[in-house]
């Protein structure tokens, strides 16, 4: 696996690709016949953030064979980064993903991005999209381990997605524990919580509704589902 | 009832290879919730005759002693008069938040329907609920995400009862001894009335930041939630 090429790349660099080999190929091509040129499969992710008042930090999309969290289990290192600080980058740089791209920016509340991968056609991994609610100590949302291989060229798959909280970090939405623009406090923090598994978010409570010590407001709380992704195989 | 058991002997009688199960479920039951216990469980699957609560509809005796108290002894006796097939208490007490548990069910001919029910604490008389699931013919898994229901038999005072199951229509929330330092005290009462008598969609716990006082002795950053509550994962074998 790790001569795997990996391929991070928007739509707009795909033409170069072609050159691709595969290094772990030790069947000798037939004398006669020149290697077949690799298919490409090209997917488009678009991302909308349904929340009224919480950025999604920069979407990371993803393949690989493990999911990237399970509910009740405790969350990675890499998943806890993002979750807490909104950096994807350990989760993109896990030696188990073998293909994955970032969006540029956050992601405002109201707003869709698209992203696009592309992978050798019949190298897909099961799909992850992963994003941190960045007005939170450790909310995240997204899905992970969305199999491909039914996919045709043309088809969408949509998923609305719920926020989960990674178990890393108490949601006490205190000065300085919050990264986004609510709070602009520190991302990731050491430890984890008493109930270290990645669960349901409970949702965040906010100055306004109790929570006198939050820097957080009414319009930062929010209800599921949080993001509408659809995944379109275009070729 | 008598109707059906008839029906039941005669096809049997009338075509001995049929097998005695109609299905056999592998159940898996999941809390997605941060800070919120369910009681016992009650899994049954049972005809489309039976249904363990309607929405819109009062809340049974049986289904508002679990709701209230987490006593499903009463649904489970009701369940089975009506011929159900069921597993009670899977957990062995409660199953903690982020925690699983599952049990095998081996359901009879007509048992086609799935409901599973558990009392969420601290509430007053909140339950997740399945309700009549149609268990499907194709052997599979299948993943159904369930909420969180209020049975609209106790206001919503989220104060801390007696410890005991309680007795329906009495106030306040049980509080085992597992969940003694999840659930704050003196909480002078957040609703004092019912709004909605019929079984509804909770509208989840307010809670407040005091934990020996203010008006919900429910922790506000700790026990609300967002459905879904509780995942079920069904693997169905014939």
């Amino acid at each position: 696996m790790k001569t795997q090429i990996k391929i991070t790349l928007l739509a707009l660099a795909c033409a170069t690709l072609s050159a691709c080999s595969d290094d772990n190929n030790t069947t000798p091509p037939a004398a006669s016949e020149p290697d077949p040129a690799p298919q490409n499969s090209v997917y488009s992710i678009t991302v909308t953030n349904l929340t009224p008042a919480q950025p999604m930090s920069p979407v990371a999309v993803l393949m690989r064979e493990q999911p990237v969290w399970h509910i009740g289990q405790p969350a990675s290192e890499a998943l806890a980064t993002l979750a807490e600080g909104g950096d994807n980058s350990q989760l993109i740089a896990d030696e188990t993903v073998t293909v994955s791209t970032s969006a540029p920016m956050p992601l405002p509340p109201g707003d869709a991005q698209t992203l696009q991968i592309m992978v050798e056609a019949g190298d897909e991994r099961p799909l992850s999209v992963v994003t941190m609610l960045v007005n939170t100590n450790d909310g995240f949302s997204g899905f992970t381990g969305l199999a491909l291989d039914d996919m045709a060229v043309g088809d969408t798959v949509v998923r609305r997605t719920r926020a989960y909280d990674a178990g890393t970090e108490d949601n006490t939405e205190a000065a300085g524990t919050i990264p986004g623009p609510a709070d602009n406090g520190e991302g990731v923090s050491e430890g984890r919580e008493t109930l270290d598994a990645v669960t349901l978010h409970q949702g965040v409570v906010s100055q306004d509704d109790g929570l006198s010590l939050s820097v957080l407001r009414n319009e930062h709380r929010f209800d599921n589902p949080v993001l509408l992704i659809s995944v379109t195989k275009v070729e | 009832m008598k109707v059906s058991l008839i029906a039941g002997s005669v096809t049997l009688m009338c075509s001995a290879a049929l097998p005695t199960f109609a299905a056999t479920l592998d159940i898996s039951i999941q809390n997605l919730t941060r800070g919120i216990a369910f009681t016992p469980l009650y899994i049954a699957a049972h005809n489309d005759d039976v249904a363990l609560f309607s929405t819109g509809q009062p809340a049974s005796a049986e289904l508002q002693m679990m709701a209230e108290g987490g006593d499903i002894a009463a649904l489970q006796t009701s369940g089975d008069a009506a011929g159900a097939d069921s597993i009670a208490n899977p957990a062995d007490g409660l199953l903690m938040p982020a925690a699983s548990t599952s049990a095998m069910l081996e359901t009879t001919d007509g048992n086609n329907y799935l409901s599973v029910v558990a009392m969420m604490l601290p509430t007053n008389d909140g339950f997740i609920g399945l309700n009549s699931w149609k268990i499907p013919t194709e052997p599979g898994t299948y993943t159904i995400n369930i909420n969180a229901y209020d049975a609209g038999t106790e206001a919503n005072d989220e104060v801390r009862g007696s410890g005991e199951p309680g007795e329906p229509g009495e106030p306040g929330m049980p509080v085992p001894p597992p969940l003694e330092e999840l659930v704050g005290t003196n909480g002078t009462g957040v609703a004092a009335t019912i709004t909605n008598p019929n079984v509804h969609i909770h509208l989840g716990n307010l809670g407040d930041d005091d934990i020996a006082g203010g008006t919900s002795d429910v922790q506000n950053t700790v026990s609300r939630w967002l459905n879904p509550v509780a995942r079920v994962t069904v693997t169905v074998t014939q």
